[in-house]
């Protein structure tokens, strides 16, 4: 309670402080609320607002609409708000391909763009921009992480999975990066397949000692399920997408003992993420996701930033952005030389926690990663 | 490749087929007796499947569950056939797929509304759990096994339905000739309501087994909508022959082509190129075989022409 009370003071020092200098600024947020991805959405909506109430700065203004996870439609909102409602930041954007519809265009226009979730390897690379900054990972990260700490868990002979799409090679790709042992068998799944009876046929066919899978969303929920009642009992790792708070409740304990790759977890020792996940839990009634971890450290940037330079000065502002100047929920945080945050990367471990399935860190994988692209990108 | 391997897939390949004809039987039964197109199919396998979840949730009892999930899917459609659905018998297809679609919306967000956005559990019953050893050293899930043998007997009790009770007789009648059979006495707009409610128990039914399995969510009814489509343009439409054969043919080729072709394209390609193309075209692979068989049968393997 005391480290609550310290840091809603600071927070309030800091408006304070910045209250001179400021100028309103508006954020335009879009985002996943409603159809099949809609849990993503809003707890990154709920870890952003988290911030912004506590802050409660009456210099930013937050606008937020519904992208139904639609390319097209998440197009037309960025228009909309960069054209009507005038905004000066955009963020909360969940899928990588509605990033790449979005994010080069409102650049362009000379907005800012902090992403709070996706951050595919395009914009890592050639198409990094100075006005693009992500605050969540590169998509890499999490899977390098999984890779990273696979033979340390003795996976030794993996079998990887994930769906035939270019995310899911990406994911793949990132597992193999520091992976030093074997890989067995390697296949890709139909996007949006729910029974895998086939795949697990071949795992235990296969020889491996250990899977790793990147299958987000229902996909994980299903295979999880099958994969615990068909006895293959092999141990699993994947990228904590695929086990993160909102999706493992529906895996039972099944889930328990998965290892998945994070940079944020509710365990980690700070007091920061102590204060976040003691305040999420009582305004929502539930324990935060990652996603809900990377909107509140996206606005608590955004205002850090504020607290130091008026929007109105891009170039200020921009630097302003890059020191990274907040107490983020994971602790250390810095943004390398592509606006991608170099930080410490976990493996964490499904547990139960009374009623509730939870994770708890088991090791860190990896420390100070940053930007697998950071070579291509020239700014 | 083991031969071992093979009968496993083979068997999963059953598992899905049955399931599918558990879809793929309301739906060919509300096509060949009204003639109409029911897109909310779909969402009656989710109210299945929620309906499921939720009573399990609440009692424990997976099969006090199962039971809900038949009443609530059948109750629903029951509900949608009056309101709604009977006003579009006597109009074309493309206001049937509109009205229909725009149930799905409704259920969808009636659904997300009730149970809130995030999945929902629902775990295989305790004494179903876990996999049992099968002659020849196979080690399989044991409720796997036992849907195999539900949707069996399920497809077994519906061609005694239709085969041989009144109530199938009437449906065929139906089916052949619907003013005639108006005209001699039978209350058709009963018979539909009756069909119709028979036709989402068994999406329901189908929901809340394969939710034991999968992810219980928002939307979870459109994927297995379109493959039970599939199964019902290849078996033809309103025969429940067709929807079985068609079912299993489906289930078979989809699990063995998802397995086989990327084995296959890996005697002559690098892995990881293997696994891409492989999976790409077995993803392809149930809409080839259903063009192959119209292109042979027009009308399907058990419709008429």
């Amino acid at each position: 309670m005391n480290a609550t009370k310290t840091l809603l003071a600071a927070a309030a020092a800091l408006v304070t402080a910045g209250a001179a200098l400021a100028e309103p600024v508006k954020v335009g947020m879009i985002t996943t609320l409603s159809g099949g991805g809609a849990s993503l959405g809003l707890d990154t909506r709920d870890g952003f607002m988290l911030a912004v109430k506590q802050a409660n700065n009456p210099d930013l203004e937050v606008v937020i609409e519904d992208d139904q996870r639609k390319p097209d439609i998440a197009v037309q909102l960025a228009d909309k708000m960069i054209q009507s409602d005038k905004v000066d930041v955009l963020t909360g954007i969940v899928w990588s391909n509605l990033a790449m519809a979005v994010v080069p265009a409102a650049t362009a226009q000379g907005k800012f763009y902090l992403s709070t979730n996706a951050a595919p390897s395009a914009l890592a690379g050639k198409g990094c921009n100075p006005n693009y900054f992500s605050v969540s990972y590169q998509n890499d990260n999490l899977h390098e992480a999984a890779g990273a700490y696979a033979a340390t868990a003795g996976i030794t002979k993996a079998f990887i999975m994930a769906p035939n799409y270019p995310a899911g090679k990406d994911s793949l790709t990132g597992f193999k990066r520091f992976y030093e042992g074997e890989v067995v068998g390697e296949v890709y799944t139909k996007l949006g397949q729910t029974d895998y009876a086939g795949e697990i046929a071949q795992i235990r066919a296969s020889g491996a000692d250990g899977v790793f899978i990147f299958l987000p969303g229902g996909m994980g929920i299903s295979f999880v399920k099958q994969y615990a009642d068909s006895g293959v009992g092999l141990p699993l790792i994947g990228p904590a997408f695929s086990f993160d708070q909102s999706i493992i409740q529906a895996m039972g304990d099944s889930a328990l003992g998965v290892l998945n790759g994070a940079n944020w977890s509710p365990d980690l020792d700070n007091a920061a993420n102590a204060t976040f996940v003691e305040t999420f839990s009582a305004e929502y009634g539930r324990l935060p996701s990652v996603y809900a971890s990377y909107g509140y450290d996206t606005a608590n940037l955004l205002l850090s930033a504020m607290a130091k330079a008026s929007v109105a000065d891009a170039d200020a502002f921009r630097a302003a952005l890059k020191e990274a100047d907040f107490d983020s929920v994971r602790g250390k945080f810095a943004f390398g030389p592509s606006n991608h945050p170099v930080q410490d990367l976990y493996v964490r471990e499904v547990v139960r926690d009374g009623d509730i399935l939870t994770n708890r860190i088991v090791g860190t994988a990896m420390e100070d990663r940053g930007n697998a692209y950071e070579g291509e990108c020239k700014m | 490749m083991s031969a071992m391997l093979l009968i496993e897939q083979a068997l999963n390949g059953l598992q899905y087929g049955v399931m599918l004809f558990l879809m793929a039987a309301g739906l060919t039964l509300v096509f060949g007796v009204m003639g109409l197109i029911n897109l909310a199919h779909g969402s009656l396998y989710m109210v299945g499947a929620f309906a499921c979840a939720g009573v399990a949730a609440a009692t424990g009892s997976f099969w006090l569950g199962l039971a809900a999930s038949l009443a609530a899917a059948a109750a629903a459609g029951a509900i949608v056939e009056l309101t709604v659905i009977r006003r579009l018998y006597a109009r074309d297809h493309l206001d049937q797929v509109l009205a229909t679609f725009a149930l799905i919306l409704v259920f969808s967000e009636g659904t997300r509304w009730l149970f809130g956005s995030f999945p929902l559990y629902l775990d295989i019953p305790a004494a179903l759990a876990g996999p049992i050893t099968l002659p020849g050293g196979i080690e399989y899930p044991l409720y796997r096994l036992v849907l195999i043998g539900i949707g069996l007997a399920v497809a077994a009790g519906l061609f005694w339905l239709i085969g041989a009770t009144r109530l199938g007789v009437r449906i065929r009648a139906g089916e052949a000739d619907r003013e005639m059979i108006a005209a001699l006495g039978v209350d058709i707009s009963r018979l539909y309501t009756i069909v119709f409610a028979l036709g989402a128990a068994l999406a329901g039914l189908a929901g809340a087994l394969v939710g034991a399995l999968q992810s219980v969510q928002v939307g979870m009814g459109e994927p297995v909508l379109i493959l039970a489509f599939v199964v019902i343009v290849i078996g033809g439409i309103g025969s429940i022959k067709g929807a079985l054969v068609g079912a299993i043919l489906v289930g078979l080729t989809d699990t063995l082509g998802r397995f086989l072709l990327p084995a296959a394209f890996g005697t002559f390609l690098p892995p990881s190129e293997a696994t891409s193309i492989g999976a790409a075209l077995a993803s392809m692979l149930i809409y080839i075989l259903m063009a192959a068989i119209l292109v042979i049968r027009p009308g399907g393997l058990y419709g008429r022409v």
